[in-house]
C-alpha cells in the first residue's frame, strides 16, 4: 500500500464520526435508487402482463385492414394454417382463436350495445386471465352453443343475471342479418370498465354460424413465454406467414401496437421517475459537497502544515481525491448490498398498496406490486451517484491547490 | 438576547453558513419543483374529467347513480331548476341534460354511445362542448332540431363528416326502440380520444321528443365559480330537494381520481421526507462540525455557569435560523422556476396516448398550492430541528473542563 494510500485512509478513521455520516448519505442514495429502480421496472412487467392477459395477449395476428376498421369482412379465412405456424415457433405458451363484431343486446325491455366475440372455449381459459374472472355462474364449456359470458357492468344495465336470456342482433360476414337468443352463464369483472361494459363471449363456432363466417375469424391472440423476445418472434412469424399462399394480407400486431396508450404510459411514468432521481440526486450531491467541502475547510491549518514541509499540492489533490472516493466505495458497497437485500425481501413478500390497489385494477393488477431486481437496477443508480460524488468530490480537492502556506497555517 | 447572539452566530462563518444553506435551498427547491409538477398533473386530470359532463355538482332523480336509465327522470326540472337557483351562489352556472346509452349507425358501421341531449348554450359555460371544441361544421344552435355532433375519432371510424346521415337508436319512456335519423353539423374534438367516441350531442328538446321524455331531464349539472363551497352548497342542495333526488359532488362520482388524490398526499410527504434524509446528512454533519469547533467557546460559557439546556437552545436557534432562511430563499427559488415553467406548460402531445391512459392532459401547467408549500417547508422545520438536536445535546455535554483543554 503506498503511502497516500495510507494517509488518505488514515484520514478517514481520524474522524470516523464524519466519515459515518458521508458513507451513510452516498448507502441511502445507492439503497434509495437500487430500490424504487427495481420497483418501476418491475411494476412496468407487472403491468404489461396483466394488461395483455386480460384481452389481447402478447401479440395478434389480423388481417392488415381489420385493426383500424374493424370491419367484420377482414377476416382470417384461414386460421388453421397459421396455428401450425405458431405451433412450430419456439417460445410460445399459447394461442387462440377470436372473432367479433359489434351487436345489439336485449333483455326484456332494456337494449344495449356490445362486442360479441366468438372465443375458442378450451384454448381461450390457456391464452386470457377469462376463465378466472367469471364471479358468477361459470365459464363456457368445449360443446356448450347458445350460452354466453357477459361481462359485469352489461349485465348491470341489462339487468340480467345468470340463465337469463339475451337476444343479439347484428350483421353477419356477407351482410344478412345475425340473430340469435342466448342464455348468460356467467358474468365477469376484470375491473377494466369499458371491457366489463361492453363485452360479451360466446363459443367461436356459434358465432360463425350465426355471423356467416364459415370458418373465419378476425384474431389470433399469442401468448408469448416472455416479454424480451417479442419483437424477435413478432418479425419471424411475419416472414413465416408471408410466405403462406394466403387470399389475405395478415398481420402481426406486439401488445404496444396493440394498446399503444400502456406502452406510452410506461414511457411516461419512466420520463417522470427520471425526474424525481434528478432532482434526489442533485440534493444527495449537494448534501455530499458540503460535507466535503466543510471537511476542507476544518482542515485549512492542516494542509497549510503540509503544504509548509514540502508536500505538493497535486499530491495533497490527489490524497484528497482518494479520501472521497474511499468515502463514496465504501457507502456504495453497503448500499448495494442493503439495496439488494431490501429489494430481494420484497420481491419475494410483493409490496401491499393498501388503498393504491383499487386504482391499480383499471390496470388489471391485483392486490400486490413486486419489485424486480436486475442488472440494470442494481447498476444505474449507484452509478449516477458515483459520478456525482467525483463532480463534487473535485472542486475541494482542487481549491485546495489554491492554498497559500503561511495563510492557511494562520487560520483558526 | 440569546436570539442575537445566535444570528451573529450564524455569520462567524460566513463560507460554512452558505454551504449549509445551499444544501437547505437545494433540498426544499427539489421539493416544491416536484409537487409542483405533480400538482400540476393531477389538476389537469380533475378538471379534464369534471370538464367531460362531470361536473361540480350532479342532480339525478334517486336510483339514477347506480341504474343510469332513462326511467330515473327529473319529471318537473322546473320545480327543481327553481329550488337550485334558489341555493346557488350568483356566479354558478348550471344546465339540464338528457343522458342516455344508444347505438349509432350509419350505412357501414355501428357502435354504442352515450347520446347527450344538451341546452346548447348554458352547456358550453359548464363542460368543455362549445364552440371551441368543434374542428369541423358548427356547434349546435338553439333550433338545431335534426343536427348532431359527433367526435372526431368517431367521424374518422365512420369515415363520415358533416352533412352525412346518422342514426341514433335508443330505448324511448315507454319501454319501445326510439330511432332517428341526425345530420351531422360539427365534428368536436376533445382531450381524450376516448371521449370522442363516448358522446354525441343534441338539442335537449330533440332528445325529449324523440325518447318521449315531455319536458323530463336526466340530470342538472352545476359548475360552482368558487371550489371552497363544494360540500356546503351540495348539502344545502341535497336539504331543500329531499329524497327522491340524489345530489352527488364531482368527488363522489369520480371516485378514483379521489382515492388517487388521497393517496397522492402521502406520497407527496414520502418524497419530501426521502428528500430531507439525503440533505439531512449534509445538516448534521456540518452543524457537528461548527460544535467541535467551538467546542472550547462552549467549555468556556459553561464555565462561567451557562446551564446546559441553554446551550441547547442556542444551537437550535442557530439551526432555526438557518433553516427558516434557507427555506425562504428556497421557496422563492422554486416560484421563480415554477413560474417560468407554467407560463408554457411542459407538452406532452408526443406522448399523447400514454397520457390519455393514465387519465391526464396533454400540456401539463406546474401549480404551486400553499397547502404543499406549507407541508414541505413543515416537514423541513419539524426534521431539521429534530436532527439538529444531535449536535446540540452533544454540545451541552461537553464538560468544562475537557472542553477547555481541546485546542
Amino acid at each position: 500500500m503506498s503511502m497516500d494510500v495510507k494517509m488518505a485512509w488514515r484520514n478517514l478513521r481520524r474522524n470516523p464520526r464524519r466519515t459515518l455520516l458521508t458513507v451513510s448519505a452516498v448507502a441511502f442514495a445507492c439503497l434509495l435508487l437500487i430500490f424504487m429502480l427495481s420497483f418501476q421496472f418491475g411494476s412496468y412487467d407487472t403491468m404489461i402482463n396483466a394488461a395483455v392477459r386480460i384481452q389481447t395477449g402478447h401479440f395478434q395476428i389480423q388481417n392488415e385492414q381489420f385493426r383500424e376498421r374493424r370491419d367484420i369482412r377482414k377476416i382470417i379465412s384461414n386460421p388453421e394454417v397459421v396455428g401450425r405456424i405458431l405451433e412450430r415457433e419456439q417460445g410460445i405458451t399459447a394461442y387462440t382463436f377470436r372473432a367479433e363484431a359489434f351487436s345489439i343486446v336485449s333483455s326484456g325491455n332494456r337494449t344495449y350495445g356490445a362486442l360479441v366475440i366468438g372465443m375458442d372455449t378450451d384454448r381461450e381459459a390457456r391464452v386470457s386471465t377469462l376463465k378466472d374472472l367469471v364471479r358468477e355462474g361459470q365459464f363456457l364449456a368445449d360443446g356448450d352453443k347458445d350460452q354466453a359470458l357477459i361481462g359485469r357492468l352489461l349485465a348491470q344495465n341489462l339487468k340480467v343475471g345468470v340463465g337469463d336470456e339475451l337476444t343479439l342482433l347484428g350483421q353477419g360476414f356477407d351482410g344478412s342479418v345475425a340473430a340469435a337468443i342466448v342464455r348468460v352463464k356467467g358474468i365477469y369483472s376484470s375491473g377494466q370498465d369499458d371491457f366489463d361494459r361492453a363485452g360479451m363471449h360466446i363459443p367461436l363456432g356459434y358465432f360463425q354460424e350465426i355471423y356467416a363466417m364459415h370458418r373465419a375469424v378476425h384474431q389470433i391472440v399469442v401468448i408469448a413465454e416472455s416479454l424480451k423476445r417479442i419483437p424477435e418472434m413478432k418479425a419471424q412469424i411475419q416472414s413465416r406467414i408471408d410466405h403462406l399462399e394466403t387470399r389475405e394480407n395478415l398481420t402481426v400486431l406486439e401488445w404496444s401496437d396493440i394498446m399503444p396508450g400502456l406502452k406510452q404510459a410506461i414511457s411516461m411514468d419512466l420520463v417522470s421517475g427520471l425526474i424525481f432521481w434528478l432532482l434526489l440526486i442533485i440534493v444527495v450531491a449537494f448534501s455530499i459537497l458540503n460535507t466535503f467541502l466543510m471537511a476542507i475547510f476544518e482542515r485549512t491549518r492542516e494542509f497549510g502544515v503540509m503544504m509548509a514541509i514540502g508536500t505538493e499540492p497535486s499530491r495533497l489533490t490527489k490524497i484528497l481525491l482518494m479520501e472521497s472516493m474511499f468515502m463514496t466505495g465504501l457507502g456504495m458497497v453497503v448500499g448495494i448490498l442493503v439495496g439488494i437485500a431490501v429489494t430481494l425481501y420484497f420481491q419475494a413478500h410483493g409490496i401491499d398498496l393498501g388503498g393504491g390497489a383499487e386504482l391499480l385494477k383499471q390496470y388489471g393488477i391485483s392486490g400486490r406490486m413486486y419489485p424486480r431486481l436486475s442488472m440494470l437496477s442494481v447498476s444505474l443508480g449507484p452509478a449516477m451517484v458515483l459520478f456525482v460524488t467525483f463532480l463534487a468530490a473535485l472542486y475541494p480537492a482542487f481549491k485546495v491547490r489554491g492554498l497559500k502556506p503561511v495563510d492557511a497555517m494562520s487560520f483558526i | 438576547m440569546h436570539v442575537q447572539i445566535a444570528w451573529r452566530n450564524i455569520w462567524r462563518n460566513p463560507r460554512r453558513t452558505v454551504v449549509v444553506l445551499t444544501a437547505i435551498v437545494v433540498g426544499v427547491w427539489a421539493m416544491l419543483v416536484m409537487v409542483a409538477l405533480m400538482r400540476g398533473m393531477t389538476d389537469g386530470m380533475v378538471d379534464n374529467a369534471i370538464s367531460t359532463l362531470t361536473g361540480e355538482i350532479q342532480i339525478h332523480a334517486t336510483g339514477y347513480r347506480s341504474d343510469p336509465v332513462i326511467d330515473h327522470r327529473i319529471s318537473d326540472p322546473a320545480a327543481v331548476k327553481k329550488s337550485i337557483d334558489e341555493i346557488l351562489p350568483e356566479d354558478a352556472q348550471s344546465t339540464s341534460r338528457i343522458r342516455v346509452n344508444a347505438i349509432a349507425s350509419n350505412a357501414r358501421h355501428s357502435t354504442g354511445l352515450t347520446l347527450a341531449g344538451i341546452v346548447p348554450k348554458d352547456e358550453s359555460y359548464v363542460s368543455f362542448i362549445g364552440p371551441e371544441a368543434i374542428v369541423k361544421g358548427r356547434y349546435l344552435n338553439f333550433e338545431d332540431k335534426n343536427g348532431i355532433l359527433v367526435g372526431q375519432s368517431l367521424a374518422e371510424k365512420f369515415d363520415t363528416h358533416p352533412g352525412n346521415k346518422l342514426v341514433i337508436m335508443s330505448r324511448d319512456t315507454t319501454g319501445e326502440t326510439a330511432s332517428r335519423a341526425f345530420r351531422i353539423v360539427g365534428i368536436f374534438k376533445a382531450e381524450m380520444e376516448a371521449t370522442e367516441k363516448q358522446f354525441a350531442f343534441v338539442h335537449i328538446q330533440t332528445a325529449q321528443q324523440m325518447l318521449k321524455l315531455d319536458a323530463a331531464i336526466s340530470e342538472f349539472c352545476i359548475i360552482l365559480a368558487d371550489d371552497s363551497r363544494l360540500e356546503s352548497t351540495a348539502k344545502s342542495l341535497a336539504d331543500a330537494l329531499g329524497s327522491d333526488f340524489e345530489v352527488l359532488t364531482w368527488k363522489q362520482v369520480l371516485s378514483a381520481i379521489t382515492a388517487y388524490l388521497e393517496l397522492f398526499d402521502g406520497f407527496m410527504l414520502l418524497w419530501y421526507v426521502v428528500i430531507f434524509i439525503a440533505m439531512g446528512f449534509g445538516i448534521v454533519n456540518t452543524t457537528l462540525m461548527s460544535v467541535f469547533e467551538r467546542m472550547r467557546e462552549f467549555g468556556v460559557l459553561k464555565a462561567l455557569g451557562m446551564k446546559p439546556w441553554w446551550i441547547v437552545r442556542d444551537v437550535l436557534t442557530e439551526a432555526m435560523f438557518l433553516l427558516v432562511l434557507g427555506i425562504i430563499i428556497g421557496n422563492l427559488l422554486s416560484v421563480v422556476v415554477i413560474g417560468l415553467l407554467s407560463t408554457t406548460g411542459i407538452d406532452l402531445s408526443s406522448l399523447a396516448k400514454g397520457a390519455e391512459f393514465a387519465g391526464i392532459s396533454r400540456i401539463i401547467y406546474p401549480s404551486l398550492k400553499l397547502k404543499d408549500v406549507a407541508t414541505a417547508n413543515a416537514v423541513v422545520c419539524i426534521l431539521g430541528l429534530l436532527v439538529s438536536s444531535y449536535p446540540a445535546i452533544k454540545a451541552a455535554r461537553f464538560t468544562p473542563v475537557q472542553a477547555m483543554g481541546h485546542v
